[in-house]
């Protein structure tokens, strides 16, 4: 593998741009005559527009225009979409209400576009948007799910009545009632997967240029899947055929999901850079970034499992309410339906599963995907659960896990996934023995004895990842496949650039996907580059979300790989006068096996360019490109364990220790590994502690800035402690099985579960603030 | 507007900024240090720090009018040529960054951080003094190795001195 090959903990080719000042993100690109966008926002959750007065913004000094949504309209450019359909139960369609990317006639949530200044500069843009009068009447809002499906609740959208788009169903409900009616103990736990907000650190940004003399349009954007913007924007948006429109995402902030999608600030500044014919860029600022970007979670549940005498798991049944806010975002159904209620099974061998989902409408922001996607709401409850059965059946926790674990793979679960492998005794064990799981109770006397409560909380989460394969992903109503795709190009002085349809926002590939070419060829990471994030030098690539880039993106560069070595093969024994089969790749060398004849990678690349001295019928150069499309979903799975200290006094938690084991199969670059899980444990941490997105009875977001909505500081969470156990992925070529999201997955319910032990109450919802914590403990000591 | 003279990685610099201009805007738009980051509108994230007068302030609260005559440190003046600052190597080594939005706010605040304390810094101090700085995605424990690490660096170059 060579030092910097599979394995080893190389330090990142791309950080030298970003620690020196030198990154190029979408704010720092300036263009030739460039104008600058600001939007003018609702400021209620719910109204009808009955006038705009313009005149006095576009009479103020550098306003170029200012565009309305029904301009917009006019002009054809189409309602956003949602691009997973899902089914109710009785076989109809989901119900959507049509969502113009700024608003002609109705608002139905704070900080939805109405109109559009575009300006010689930022200030000038600011100043004439104020100036922008909007008449409004004001129509009663829906500020949450129990209000929106209410009796005599304002209505959203005439397309769902009740403010329903869906009542869909997982499951067999006969096998699980059956399972029900043989129960020697029921369990029953109600919650609530509160409301978050991503937060990358770069507030989404685009830049647009039209050309007429080409017709083309160029969009720097702040996006995780540049190639799904192209698509989306010119197949459904009718902004330009796609030849004609070219999506470059150059350094992005991070993602956590939230920048997978086109949002209206991009088709806008597109149909504004045409309509003005001068470049545009609109850059979001906080607030409007917690206005716009879609939100994350924002479920209540109620679920019951079923053990038998022995406890065993007999059946799981959940009933979820999701919230989808104003309108359906591009991969919103999705979430809590296939990539949630899919995973209600977790490490448990659950023979009966049945699980009813409504996604609901209300006067919020849309919510969408946001790091983990529907499997932290899986694992929060289910985890929650067994944390609780365990409580109520007066077992060990672990050893309720353990007795339930499946042990045996492939394991087709009740809920459509089939686990391909995985050992969850083996997470468990290394997790208890890194907490000292056995010393726990004498750490909590000693607490005690000290004034103070100790908790420990576990959370054993899986999660489906590597979305996924094509032909599945498309029978349960994706309007994509899900592959992904590689290019690799020797030059002629043998340096190789691969590229690739993954993007990178923060997760290394520059030094991963490198660390990938420098194990097949023994050469070294800065002979090779990552090209990615622009259309008009990667065909085609569906991008990075879901834990993907390793298992997917990495194995169509190994697929693209093997075909290049297949020809350079060719080439070197023709050059070696041997046969290719006798031929070996070793340090950026072609040998021939057993002898000392060798020629080195560049001469073999040149041989290929110069084409003077190939095999009869050889095409000349050495490029090679591929297409991988996963055969499974990918399985992460593993063991969190979280110690807590509660302060009686005032509720407030303290973090003794955090344990995580995780398996990811195969890992590329443990550093970088290692980052991932940190920082996704801390977005579990978050939620389960501090963020919470709350919106006042008439929808105004109350938590729309840093001051507001609790950001993880760097003292409110601890260092952590993570190891690994491994089983390889069958599924891909690399046994990888990605680590992306797995932090976010199952921090939180290894978080709430330590609280509730410390302090004895189990009626605790998220985030638990001190205050929460306090008045639960008061309660808990009233019961008592 | 208002004509302002100030010294930016060791060069004067003047300019005729509006009276609202503010820093981290006189930086980037004017002097094209793109480097210097916008994360929040309330003061609270710091990927705009930079270091006036050798301290570490948020630029996206400073006006250009209180910074006349002051001397400004960005992110893209702290190495010396090829050389990095060792805050800057340390970040890199303890993969201290990811997406790198809020890294150079980051790392400006944490050079402040240690010629405040010298080598008396443990975690705690460090998580505390950070509680200026958001990042969304390290979690914070490579950040806090980073300058745990770079701490214990500038000590030993500051007694090689």
């Amino acid at each position: 593998m060579g030092i910097e090959g599979i394995g080893a903990r190389v330090a990142r080719k791309e950080d030298r741009r970003f620690i020196t000042g030198r990154g190029r993100y979408v704010d720092d690109i300036k263009l030739q005559g460039m104008t600058y966008a600001h939007f003018v926002r609702s400021p209620h959750a719910h109204a009808k527009i009955t006038g705009i007065e313009l005149d006095a913004a576009k009479a103020m000094p550098g306003v170029i225009d200012v565009l309305t949504g029904q301009q917009i309209v006019d002009d054809k450019v189409g309602n956003l979409i949602c691009g997973w359909a899902i089914h109710s139960k009785d076989g109809s369609a989901m119900k959507m209400g049509a969502w113009p990317a700024m608003a002609p006639e109705t608002v139905r949530f704070v900080g939805q576009a109405v109109a559009v200044v575009i300006a010689e500069s930022k200030n000038l843009a600011r100043d004439a948007a104020e100036a922008v009068v909007v008449h409004y009447e004001e129509l009663p809002a829906v500020a949450n799910i129990k209000a929106a499906i209410a009796d005599g609740a304002a209505q959203l959208h005439p397309e769902a009545p009740g403010n329903i788009v869906y009542d869909w169903e997982i499951g067999d409900q006969k096998a699980t009632d059956e399972a029900f009616s043989k129960a020697a103990n029921v369990v029953t736990i109600e919650l609530t997967n509160n409301r978050l907000v991503p937060n990358a650190m770069e507030p989404r940004a685009a830049v647009a240029e039209y050309n007429p003399a080409e017709e083309h349009f160029t969009l720097y954007t702040t996006s995780q899947n540049p190639h799904v913007a192209r698509l989306v924007l010119s197949a459904f948006y009718n902004i330009a055929p796609e030849h004609k429109l070219r999506v470059v995402a150059p350094d992005v902030g991070g993602g956590f999901g939230s920048k997978i999608f086109i949002y209206p600030e991009e088709m806008v500044a597109l149909w504004a850079s045409k309509k003005t014919g001068r470049p545009v860029k609109w850059t979001g600022d906080r607030n409007e970034a917690f206005v716009t970007d879609a939100h994350g979670r924002d479920h209540l549940s109620k679920a019951e499992m079923a053990f038998d005498a022995d406890n065993k798991m007999l059946g799981l049944r959940v009933k979820t309410y999701a919230n989808f806010g104003a309108y359906m975002s591009l991969f919103s159904s999705s979430v809590p339906t296939y990539l949630y209620a899919t995973l209600l099974s977790g490490q448990y061998n659950i023979p009966a599963i049945y699980t009813e989902v409504v996604g609901v409408y209300t006067n919020t922001t849309p919510v969408d995907a946001y790091r983990g996607a529907g499997r932290p709401e899986a694992c929060y409850l289910l985890e929650r659960l067994v944390e609780t059965a365990a409580r109520q059946l007066k077992v060990d926790p672990a050893e309720l896990r353990r007795k339930n674990f499946i042990t045996q793979f492939p394991h087709q679960t009740p809920v459509i996934m089939a686990y391909d492998t995985g050992d969850f005794n083996a997470s468990l064990d290394a997790a208890l023995k890194a907490i000292d799981y056995a010393g726990f109770p004498a750490r909590k006397a000693k607490a005690k004895s000290e004034g103070k409560l100790r908790g420990i909380g576990l959370s054993c989460y899986i999660e489906a990842c590597g979305i996924a394969p094509s032909k599945a992903v498309g029978s349960l109503g994706a309007g994509v496949g899900l592959w992904e795709s590689a290019e690799v190009r020797v030059n002629p002085v043998g340096t190789i650039e691969i590229l690739t349809g993954s993007h990178s926002h923060g997760q290394g590939h520059e030094t991963t996907f490198a660390q990938l070419v420098a194990d097949r060829l023994g050469i070294p990471i800065n002979q090779v580059s990552i090209v990615h994030g622009d259309t008009d030098k990667v065909q085609f690539g569906m991008g990075t979300y879901g834990s993907r880039s390793a298992a997917v993106g990495m194995s169509a560069i190994f697929k693209a790989m093997e075909k290049v070595e297949a020809k350079a093969k060719k080439i070197a024994a023709h050059q070696l006068e041997a046969s290719e089969n006798d031929i070996v790749i070793e340090n950026g060398e072609f040998k021939v096996t057993g002898t000392d004849k060798a020629i080195a990678l560049p001469m073999v690349a040149l041989a290929a360019y110069t084409a003077h001295n190939l095999p009869d019928g050889m095409e000349p150069g050495l490029k090679e490109s591929a297409f991988y499309d996963p055969t499974n979903f990918t399985f992460p799975a593993g063991s969190y364990i979280c110690e807590v200290e509660v302060d009686p006094g005032t509720g407030k938690t303290s973090f003794v220790n955090f344990v995580a084991v995780d398996d990811f199969g195969r890992l590329i670059n443990p550093m970088i590994v290692e980052g991932q899980v940190h920082g996704g444990l801390v977005q579990g941490i978050g939620q389960a502690i501090l963020e919470n997105a709350i919106y006042d009875d008439s929808g105004q977001l109350v938590t729309a800035s840093f001051m507001d909505y609790a950001m993880p500081r760097a003292d409110d969470v601890p260092s952590f402690q993570i190891s690994h156990t491994t089983t390889l992925c069958p599924g891909n070529p690399l046994g990888v099985k990605g680590c992306g999201e797995a932090g976010a997955i199952g921090a939180s319910a290894a978080v709430i579960n330590a609280i509730t032990d410390a302090i004895g109450n189990n009626r605790l919802e998220m985030p638990a603030t001190p205050d929460r914590v306090w008045h639960a403990m008061q309660l808990q000591q009233a019961a008592e | 507007m208002s004509k302002v003279s100030l010294t930016v990685n060791g060069k004067l610099v003047t300019a005729d900024v509006e009276d609202r201009t503010l820093l981290v805007h006189l930086l980037r738009d004017h002097l094209g240090l793109t480097g210097t980051h916008v994360g929040c509108d309330t003061s609270q994230c710091g990927c705009c720090v930079v270091h006036i007068d050798g301290r570490a302030v948020k630029s996206c609260t400073t006006l250009v009018g209180q910074v006349d005559g002051a001397d400004i440190t960005t992110i893209e003046g702290i190495s010396k040529g090829d050389e990095l600052h060792p805050m800057q190597a340390a970040f890199r080594d303890n993969h201290g960054l990811q997406c790198g939005y809020c890294t150079p706010g980051m790392i400006m605040s944490a050079i402040d951080i240690v010629h405040r304390y010298g080598g008396n810094l443990d975690e705690e101090t460090v998580r505390h003094e950070l509680e200026g700085n958001i990042c969304r995605c390290t979690g914070y424990h490579n950040i806090v190795k980073s300058v745990l690490d770079a701490a214990s660096r500038m000590n030993v170059a500051q007694a090689a001195e």
